[in-house]
């Protein structure tokens, strides 16, 4: 059978980087092709290749056995090639029919549109692949679910034939996931073919129908999920085996280091981000705080680390009053915190990696003596964290903004690792890091654990939450759902629990029913 | 209230200052040099005698156009050096009438470059914390009113007392002038480049009120009283030399500048919050203080500036409509990529170039104005970086980041 598209050799350079190195790849018509590699491994390159936003340095794809060449995306969508980018393309106060038409609008009586038209076809479109979207409906009442497949129609409705999916499930709750797969099967079943992006091993297993694995460039393998092994997959990516599952002893857990009572955090425009909330953490234990993104957590972590005003209710932290007292006096109480935007909260990019390290301590001793820097304290200091924490670095000095994502990070956990501790703020630690870097962070947290610091970890992942945590509390709509155990629990039922649903477990857990019994 | 400090939203002069800021020397001086070149054609360009050659044959015209420049470049190099022959030859022959004559150029071009350097340098400090001080000319003007009356209203005191307090009072008067829209800024989330830009205007008028009313000199109109022999700054040379000691105050304030930016605790709050305000927010930087802080040292410096001229050089106050320091500062501080010792070097290139164009003048009779097109040129060519390496076949610094890639996905790192 002739591939639907065919890439061959396709080779992408960036001065000093080889993106893509000779890469073939076919696709077939009907199937679901996985990509599955790190972040930097080239998996975007080439499917920004592919959709006309780069051009390839050699190489040549084929559709349907025919030499095409692609400068732009029109040429793309020209081609049948459509792409779902991991940040919608959507404007929020438009309606699903507007969004979709924009670009191709149909016109009537000589330049009046003809939404009626397009919002038909829509309809068309949501009821041939099962998408279940009302045409009028305006995209900021959607929920992210739902607005993901408005992007789906967008292709659809340009009448493409190969569709691009960029880590399409990053932004969706588990059962948005399970939904997802559900269409992207429809989808091939009327003979589309996918090709899917991601790096999270679970998914690949869940749905492709065949995996390609991309590292540093090239193809390094090819497998079918059936007869493929996770942890074979992992170190194919990685380049090395990699221990997926994290190893923990029992929490034994200590005194409460944070306490919060009944906090209710208000964001500018007057809208309700966090709604009366209550729980506490203690020492040596990790209290993970799942939820699908913009459910709080942000809010939550920014008020906890006095970035935000508290509107009512009490935080304490070791039994000292911090409610909406500044970060230096709340970090100096011995709170740290990884900030959920490493890139924007976290480092100063622009400065080098030892001013980094000391961002919020360059003013004790030993960095400073009265307001006078010390620069041979901060560049020993430097270097003993670049060593003990491992970051690949040219130098100290260099700009924090040319390390990779995994190592910008490993900058603010030394930083906020090398100073006393009693409670870690831990925001999305992992968001965006190979499967190397999660790995040591997820150790690094768990060490911190032992050593009796109490954590306080929110993710959107729901599988590291579950690994890491002791005990998981839940947020939806700026409430906490429920407390529970992270032993018991099943991840069926933490996904009802991030989607609102089933209100029956919300209420019989208000108060944490299921008391973790402390096993030494 | 620390959320007011507005970060994320760009406007024209983040975005014209955020790419000055990463453009290499190597632009800067590319730049500099092309706008050299094109100066030169539009000099030959504004010229009768140029078209005439041309008319004769395009040969004569070009050896006429360069012979032109020549003369041009040449002139304002005397201006502002001196003649290096004269020069030499004054130093063998050791009359200090002929030394003081051939100097007096380059020593001119110092004084020129004072009030350049100091306001360059108020301008830089602010740009490093993040503040776009706008309103140099405004505070400039302030110091120097207010340094001038307590030049004229003081009387005999010692010049030991006399020419600091003057300088405090001018210092006072710039750092309020400063501190209004930095605090503005910090409170209410006004923006500063709009701030300071109005606080220019209230400057204008008060002063203009100040000269034309209360401090007007009983015997001349439009013009202020002279201020005491008490508060003149020392000078170095007689008559008709002017340097004097604003010069050597100038290098300090530079030199302490850097001195507080890098070597200390302030310094690095400034510059990180210069950088990634959230950061420092994050860090417990009290970002609102500095913010506050950087607009009110930013305006004291400037209002140094004008004390300076007013005890060194002007001696009153005079009724004019600007002088133009406190903007061509703005282009001195990006020049100099903000830092301070550099900003000695880019305001000398204003303050020679402003002294030898006016030799120029007399001798070619190339108008004033060809300056401020050389200096647009060039600050033409660092904000558009892409015609210079069009030009030069330099290559792209972004290309060799893979960050391009990611940004293009729209994925974060």
């Amino acid at each position: 059978m002739e591939p639907i598209l065919e890439l061959r050799g396709i080779t992408k350079r960036f001065p000093g980087v080889l993106a893509n190195d000779h890469i073939d790849l076919k696709l077939y018509k009907g199937e679901i092709l996985a990509l599955l590699g790190e972040n930097g491994a080239g998996k975007t390159t080439l499917m920004n290749i592919l959709y006309g936003l780069y051009t390839q340095d050699e190489g040549e794809i084929l559709i349907n056995g025919k030499k095409i060449d692609i400068q732009n995306p029109t040429d793309a969508i020209n081609a049948g090639i459509g792409m779902v980018h991991q940040h919608f393309m959507l404007i929020p106060v438009f309606d699903v029919t507007e969004n979709v038409m924009l670009g191709n609008e149909y016109t009537k009586n000589g330049g009046f549109l003809d939404k009626a038209k397009a919002a038909k076809q829509i309809l068309d479109i949501s009821e041939k692949y099962n998408l279940n979207i009302d045409p009028n409906a305006i995209i900021e009442d959607l929920p992210i679910g739902l607005q993901q497949r408005v992007e789906i129609i967008k292709i659809l409705f340009h009448e493409a034939e190969i569709l691009i999916m960029d880590e399409p499930s990053a932004v969706l709750t588990p059962q948005e996931v399970d939904e997802l797969f559900k269409i992207m099967h429809t989808l091939i079943d009327q003979g589309k073919s996918i090709i899917f992006i991601t790096h999270k091993l679970r998914e690949v297993m869940e749905c492709a129908d065949r995996i390609m694995v991309i590292r540093g460039g090239k193809v390094v393998g090819e497998a079918a999920p059936e007869n493929a092994d996770p942890e074979k997959l992992a170190a194919m990516m990685v380049g090395r085996p990699v221990e997926l599952k994290v190893e923990k002893e029992l929490a034994t857990p200590d005194g409460t280091v944070l306490e919060v009572k009944n906090l209710t955090v208000v964001n500018k425009n007057k809208k309700i981000e966090v709604d009366d909330i209550s729980f506490e953490v203690r020492a040596g234990e990790i209290l993970g705080i799942a939820g699908v993104q913009g459910n709080g957590q942000t809010e939550l972590v920014r008020c906890l680390t006095g970035l935000m005003k508290a509107q009512l209710g009490k935080i304490s932290v070791l039994g000292t009053e911090t409610t909406n007292c500044a970060p230096r006096t709340i970090t100096e109480l011995g709170v740290a915190h990884i900030p959920e935007d490493r890139q924007k909260d976290g480092l100063v990019l622009p400065s080098p990696v030892q001013d980094n390290l000391i961002l919020n301590t360059y003013y004790q001793k030993p960095f400073a003596k009265g307001i006078i820097l010390q620069p041979e304290k901060i560049h020993q200091n430097a270097e003993k964290l670049i060593k003990d924490f491992d970051i690949r670095t040219p130098s100290s000095i260099v700009p924090v903004s040319g390390l990779s994502g995994g190592n910008q990070q490993k900058v603010i956990v030394a930083r906020e690792f090398s100073r006393p501790i009693k409670l870690l703020i831990a925001s999305q630690p992992t968001r965006g890091l190979d499967v190397g870097s999660i790995e040591y962070i997820h150790r690094r947290l768990i060490e911190k654990r032992d050593d009796g610091c109490a954590i306080l970890l929110v993710s959107t992942e729901l599988d590291e939450v579950m690994q890491l945590s002791d005990r998981i509390a839940v947020m939806y709509r700026g409430k906490i759902n429920a407390i529970v155990d992270a032993d018991i629990v099943t991840k069926e039922e933490l996904g009802l629990l991030m989607a609102g649903i089933d209100t029956e477990i919300d209420t019989e857990k208000r108060k944490p029913t299921r008391v973790h019994e402390i096993v030494t | 209230m620390e959320e007011k400090v507005d970060s994320g939203k760009k406007n024209f002069f983040k975005i014209f200052y955020e790419e000055i800021s990463k453009s290499s020397f190597t632009i800067i001086i590319l730049a500099i040099f092309t706008g050299l070149i094109l100066g030169g054609i539009i000099a030959c360009a504004t010229t009768k005698e140029i078209y005439d050659a041309f008319g004769e044959s395009f040969s004569t015209g070009i050896i006429e156009s360069l012979k032109f420049i020549w003369k041009t470049y040449s002139s304002l190099f005397r201006g502002s050096f001196g003649n290096p022959k004269e020069m030499v030859d004054s130093l063998f022959s050791g009359d200090s009438a002929l030394i003081r004559k051939a100097f007096k150029p380059f020593l001119e071009s110092l004084v020129v470059t004072t009030p350049y350097l100091i306001t360059g340098v108020a301008i830089a400090l602010g740009f490093q914390a993040g503040v776009l001080n706008m309103g140099g000319e405004g505070q400039l003007f302030m110091g120097s009113i207010m340094a001038g009356w307590a030049g004229w209203t003081f009387k005999g005191l010692p010049p030991i007392i006399h020419v600091p307090l003057a300088l405090l009072i001018g210092v006072l008067a710039g750092a309020l002038w400063g501190f209004i829209p930095g605090w503005l800024k910090a409170k209410t989330g006004s923006h500063e480049v709009i701030t300071t830009i109005m606080m220019n205007y209230i400057s204008f008028s008060l002063s203009q009120y100040l000269i034309t009313g209360p401090f007007q000199d009983p015997n001349e109109s439009f013009k202020t009283r002279f201020i005491e022999e008490s508060a003149h700054l020392f000078r170095f040379f007689e008559d008709p030399l002017r340097l004097h000691i604003g010069f050597i105050i100038a290098i300090a304030v530079a030199v302490i500048a850097w001195y507080v930016l890098y070597k200390t605790t302030w310094g690095f709050e400034f510059r990180n919050v210069g950088l990634n305000p959230d950061a420092s927010k994050y860090a417990g930087i009290n970002a609102s203080l500095v913010t506050i802080l950087a607009m009110t040292f930013s305006g004291a410096i400037a209002g140094l500036s004008g004390a300076v001229e007013m005890l060194g050089v002007n001696f009153r106050a005079v009724q004019s409509l600007t002088t133009g320091y406190g903007w061509d500062a703005i282009a001195i501080a990006l020049l100099a990529k903000n830092h301070p010792l550099v900003v000695i070097i880019t305001a000398m290139l204003f303050g020679f170039m402003r002294q030898g164009s006016r030799i120029m003048q007399i001798n070619t009779g190339i108008p004033i104005d060809i300056i401020s097109i050389l200096q647009a040129f060039i600050l033409f060519f660092i904000a558009a970086p892409a015609i210079i390496r069009t030009i030069y076949r330099l290559k792209n610094p972004k290309e060799t980041e893979p960050e391009v890639e990611i940004s293009v996905s729209g994925e974060k790192l």
